[in-house]
């Protein structure tokens, strides 16, 4: 029907789309949280970063805490520096059996029921014991006591954890990938995509529109947004507005956490992730438009597929090196051609 | 009166910050931060800090890409001595005016947008410098491993005039004297005070109190039909053309220029450096730049053994936990200090540690029967 | 304005304090000295300098570990370790020329920057004589340039790029760690066998000088092979998700990826390319490959079980039954609990032949040390026979090529050596690799 060399280009392009896809869902989910605290709380807050690696973190303590293990000692073998072996089984596939090496195997999906609790009360200790006191101070300071806040945070799990990444498998059924273009019916094995990909793709378009009608369509939500149109005015009607925006900053310190928890099949997580993904993040909520969480999501979309086309070698040919400054050559221009981002409002953030 | 008292204040200010940089190798020996390496750095970073502060104490624009200044500084020194002269003066005139022209250029584009807007348009701008150096441009800037000095470099200048290094590697020298230990420390130590002194009169200029306005109301500023992009800009240049020196002066006292040096962390260290010490103020960031440098070399330098010794005093028991709880903090773990020194600043003294000096002195003069409302001049303003 | 304000009083007292400050150093340099921090008292001062904080810190502990065993060894503490099976027996086990051996430590931060910085603490205040560690190239060579510049002797810790003893090269410096292009020359034979002539390579590169210098090895050897390279693609430098990069892989026809990659970013992107499938894959009616130059067992272990079956090559591994092997990690398990790394085994080398240099040559001035080192041949570290060039100041020893093991019985136990590369097959002439070692520098 098309001739080959088309096909192929076609293949390359709808990978490339597919991958851009699955980056943005990625950023869009990181970028989510962020941007609902600017939205709601005014508060720029760099400890971001550090939420998401906790998350990532209670994956691995899960997983840690699953396997811990029955540790017998075989005198008859020795280890290469000769103190006796040690014989570790799992104490959750001794008591369990094959129960137990399931819950094991889907110990990251089962690591998002774990995360969300630990993660809310992260959130909610934070924005009662740090950031409530900083709703009033400049921004220069808001940076300045979160930035301070992630080091501890990250030197704090790099002091249990290690400075060494740990892995994370998927789930052994979710861990090959999947012949796509075979249901779209292209020939079979040209269009691959892991599978766990697609599970965060779905899991990001999820939670995004999990936290979208949440604020749309609940009271609580609906009280949330005319607090950050006008916090004084529905403070004065006599709604204990604090206490809500408490806990949309639990809220969001599950949502960067649940993003931590599900990437780290694709990541190996280690202390550092947080401030890896923090300035990235930061450039999603800024190119979308500060306070707004459409913008956030169209951002985080736009600059994964970018991303992925700047990535091929066709691009990189005629642009040497466009791959390594797209994201902030993409924000460059769109914050001189639209002043406020995507979808920004005036006079936020701007002062 | 009181215009006098300041002049006078500012002279003695001016003083003593002289005397303490002359007398650093001495007053700072105690602390074990009295080798010429440290106080170099202090010196740069100073320098470094100074220049940041004219914009974000002033105008109230936080950039964060100023990183990228030090390193188009610390590039084009290490040029300058590789094309024409070891001596560190072209260098440093060049890389001043290289670090200018840049800033200007990134200025000229990010301080059409405000707040947070700016920020990230200096960090984009920082982050595509160091990305791209680190790779593409590898050519002109020698990438991850930096770029060097080398034997066969032309030195056209030093040719001219007949100066042969024969077959070391050259250092650089301000005719004669070479830019390492206590006489480059002093090298930079002049040109701290010179750039201090700088501060100084913009701090105390009608051009400085124009800053002031834009930090405090622009729209108020633009209402009276005044236009200050000139002015913000020009705040931009001077601290760009600050951080030139100080990128130029680091690559003068150790002639390798490296492409972290543009990472965004580096920006982000001169911002705690500013407002650890107190943006705004005139001393504080210098004050700020120590004590951080101080910390990255002095505490991540304590080991177990160092601190076993330390704590020999105590009976075996106690001694292992002193020694596994401070092991938390020093070494490996000075970043957690770091971060817990911001933590403590940020909450309790806003203003940094001038703030707190303030609020001593002002403690002071309460006891001895003096009124005070001192900390209103040095405590920044909001920047919105 | 200002020029009321300076006073004739002001600048003399200004000029008064500015005489004071000058002096004031004269306080501090010490007695006359031969070379830089000649140690007179009764003990030598060495600096290790690692990474404790960024992505490498737990490489750096594992070096730091390392030479603090050393140093118990060379002072008579512990059981000895490869001092007993050092074919070089000046060493007695009572320090270094009499004096016993103390040390400081610095974070390099796995920045040239921060590296430099602490490593000048520790020659201008801790008068150390002799510098080493780090766990990356661009450190490395930085460092290097400035033992050079202050007169002290630099032992390098894991570096692998070819520039270190190459282009780069110092006379002050010394190498034990091999390079990339002994990681092409050890490979080359056993791809041919495992993979075949007729292969499409598909390359991924850290976009930095080590990759560039690692794909140029892998290109080298395996285009002598007859295979062929499809593409070689430049990745940033800790990209953390390279998805993008690795979907055109996919159709491009290869059939085997390089990764010139290495810690994090060879973690994540191994990680990646296995999840898409790239290892079970048949192209062109062949398995599919994938390729890790430059193996680190405490990397692999961040990649879990995506090494398994993976070729790539090592300086050393714990599982070595060699006389030297063993004994290094028996004393290191017993003291530590788990095996050490191939950068903790490079590191204790390191001190080790830095410490027997200096006293076979009776002295630590730098061109004495580094006489001692030139051309010495030992045994008994672990690498077989191996001697330090004279000509580049780089070590040659065997090369291990090593494969991801199927079935581990413990965390450490990742990999498996495939083959002993004979030394004699990566041998390279000196003036390959270019660069000049210039005179020695004894400081002073």
């Amino acid at each position: 029907m098309f001739p080959a060399w088309m096909l192929e280009t076609m293949d390359a392009i709808l990978l490339q789309v597919l991958n851009g896809l699955d980056k943005g869902g990625a950023y869009a989910l990181i970028a989510l949280g962020l941007t609902l605290i600017f939205g709601t709380l005014g508060v720029v807050n760099f400890a971001h970063g550090a939420l998401f690696m906790l998350g990532a973190f209670c994956a691995v303590t899960l997983k840690e805490i699953l396997s811990w293990e029955m540790v017998t000692i075989d005198p008859t073998q020795k280890t290469a520096w000769g103190t006796p072996l040690e014989v570790r089984t799992p104490y959750i596939e001794a008591w369990l059996g094959d129960a137990g090496s399931f819950i094991l195997d889907y110990s990251v999906p089962f690591s998002i029921l774990f995360a969300i609790p630990i993660m809310l009360v992260i959130g909610i200790v934070m924005e009662r014991g740090l950031i409530k006191h900083f709703y009033k101070r400049p921004h220069v300071e808001q940076i300045l006591v979160t930035f301070g806040l992630a080091i501890v945070l990250q030197e704090i799990v790099k002091s249990v954890f290690g400075a060494n990444p740990i892995p994370q498998p998927a789930p052994d059924m979710l861990s090959g990938s999947a012949d796509i273009g075979a249901f779209f019916g292209l020939p079979a094995n040209t269009v691959v995509y892991p599978y766990w990909r697609m599970v965060y793709l779905a899991f990001s378009g999820v939670v995004i529109a999990g936290v979208f009608a949440f604020l749309q369509f609940t009271t609580f939500g609906m009280v949330v947004r005319a607090g950050m149109a006008d916090r004084e005015t529905v403070g004065l009607l006599g709604i204990d507005i604090d206490r809500r925006f408490t806990i949309v900053f639990g809220l969001a310190a599950v949502v960067a956490g649940l993003a931590g928890v599900m990437y780290t099949p694709i990541l190996s997580p280690d202390y550092h992730m947080g401030m890896d993904f923090l300035v990235l993040s930061f450039v999603v909520v800024v190119v979308g438009g500060m306070g707004s969480l459409g913008g956030a999501v169209a951002a985080g979309f736009l600059l994964g597929i970018l991303q992925s086309f700047a990535s091929m070698n066709e691009v990189k040919s005629i642009f040497p090196g466009i791959d390594q400054i797209i994201i902030y050559l993409i924000a460059v221009v769109i914050l001189l051609v639209r002043p406020r981002g995507l979808m920004g409002r005036k006079g936020v953030m701007e002062g | 009166m009181v215009k006098a008292f300041k002049r006078h204040s500012d002279t003695i200010l001016m003083l003593v910050f002289i005397a303490a940089v002359l007398a650093g190798p001495v007053i700072l020996e105690p602390v074990g931060a009295g080798y010429p390496d440290l106080l170099q750095k202090f010196a740069i970073y100073g320098i470094f800090a100074l220049g940041f502060n004219i914009l974000l104490g002033l105008t109230g624009y936080l950039s964060f890409g100023h990183a990228a200044f030090l390193g188009v500084g610390s590039y084009t020194t290490v040029w300058t001595f590789k094309l024409l002269s070891m001596n560190p003066l072209p260098a440093l005139v060049f890389s001043i005016l290289a670090a200018g022209l840049f800033s200007l250029l990134i200025g000229w584009i990010s301080l059409r947008r405000t707040g947070i807007y700016f920020s990230i348009l200096t960090l984009a701008f920082a982050q595509m410098c160091y990305n791209l150096a680190y790779s593409v441009l590898t050519p002109i800037t020698n990438g991850e491993t930096g770029l060097q000095l080398s034997q066969s470099d032309p030195r056209v200048l030093d040719t001219a005039f007949g100066r042969d290094y024969g077959a070391v590697l050259p250092a650089s020298d301000l005719f004669g004297i070479e830019m390492t230990g206590y006489p480059g420390f002093y090298f930079c130590g002049v040109l701290l005070i010179i750039c201090f002194y700088i501060a100084l009169r913009i701090f105390r200029s009608p051009f400085g109190l124009m800053l002031l306005g834009v930090k405090s109301n622009q729209n108020r500023m633009n209402y009276t039909g005044l236009n200050t992009r000139p002015y913000a800009l020009a705040a931009f240049v001077i601290s760009g053309m600050y951080a030139g020196l100080a990128g130029g002066l680091l690559a003068v006292t150790d002639p390798l220029a490296g492409a972290e040096r543009m990472q965004w962390t580096a920006s982000g260290e001169v911002v705690l450096m500013t407002i650890l010490g107190g943006a705004g103020t005139l001393l504080g960031p210098v004050i700020g730049a120590g004590v951080i440098k101080y910390a990255e070399n002095i505490f991540s330098a304590f080991n177990e053994g160092t601190l076993q010794s330390a704590f020999s005093f105590l009976p075996e028991p106690l001694q292992h936990i002193a020694v596994s709880i401070t092991g938390l903090f020093v070494g490996e773990g000075w970043h957690l200090t770091l971060g817990m020194l911001f933590m403590v600043i940020v909450i309790f003294l806003p203003g940094g540690l001038m703030e707190g000096v303030n609020r001593i002195i002002n403690l002071f003069r309460r006891s001895s029967g003096g009124g005070g409302e001192g900390t209103a001049e040095t405590a920044p303003q909001p920047a919105e | 304005m200002i020029k009321r304000n300076i006073s004739r009083r002001g600048l003399m007292k200004g000029a008064a304090v500015a005489g004071v400050g000058l002096a004031a150093p004269q306080f501090f340099i010490r007695g006359a000295y031969a070379y830089t921090n000649e140690p007179k008292g009764g003990s030598v001062i060495l600096g290790f300098n690692v990474p404790q904080t960024g992505a490498y810190a737990d490489e750096g502990a594992d070096e730091l570990r390392a030479y603090q065993l050393a140093v118990e060894h060379l002072n008579g503490e512990g059981d000895g370790g490869m001092l007993n099976t050092f074919s070089s027996k000046a060493l007695k086990g009572s320090g270094v020329l009499g004096k016993k051996v103390e040390f400081v430590t610095g974070d390099t931060q796995t920045k040239s920057d921060a590296a430099r910085a602490s490593a000048k603490r520790m020659i201008e205040k801790d008068g150390a004589v002799m510098i080493t560690g780090g766990s990356s190239s661009g450190v490395a060579i930085a460092v290097q340039g400035l033992c050079q510049e202050a007169g002290v002797i630099f032992m390098a810790g894991l570096t692998h790029s070819n520039d270190t003893t190459g282009k780069d090269k110092r006379a002050n410096g010394f190498r034990h760690f091999f390079n990339t292009e002994m990681s092409g020359a050890a490979l080359g034979p056993v791809l041919k066998n495992a993979y075949g002539t007729d292969r499409k390579a598909y390359h991924l590169t850290a976009d930095y000088t080590w990759g560039w210098s690692q794909e140029g090895s892998i290109k080298k050897y395996t285009e002598q092979l007859g295979w062929e390279t499809t593409a070689a693609v430049r990745t940033p430098l800790g990209a953390g998700d390279f998805s993008q990069y690795i979907t055109p892989v996919l159709n491009s026809g290869a059939d085997v990826l390089v990764l010139n990659h290495y810690g994090k970013d060879m973690v994540n992107s191994l990680t990646q390319a296995v999840q898409f499938g790239l290892r079970d894959k048949q192209v062109n009616g062949k398995d599919f490959a994938i390729i890790v130059p430059l193996y680190s067992r405490l990397m692999a272990q961040g990649a879990g079980e995506n090494v398994k079956g993976i070729l790539g090559s090592t300086n050393w591994h714990w599982s070595l039954q060699d006389e030297g092997s063993v004994a290094f990690v028996k004393s290191f398990g017993q003291k530590y609990g788990f095996p050490p790394s191939q950068a903790a085994h490079t590191c204790y080398c390191q001190a080790l032949l830095y410490a027997d240099a200096a006293e076979r040559a009776g002295t630590f001035m730098p061109s004495e040390v580094g006489k001692a080192l030139e051309g010495f041949t030992f045994d008994g570290l672990g690498n077989g026979p191996t001697e330090y060039r004279a000509s580049d100041h780089q070590c040659f020893k065997d090369v291990l090529v090593v494969r991801g093991k199927e079935n581990p019985t413990s965390n450490y136990d990742l990999l498996e050596v495939v083959e002993v590369t004979p030394r004699a097959q990566v041998e390279y002439p000196a003036e390959m690799l270019g660069g000049e070692l210039g005179p020695y520098n004894n400081g002073a």
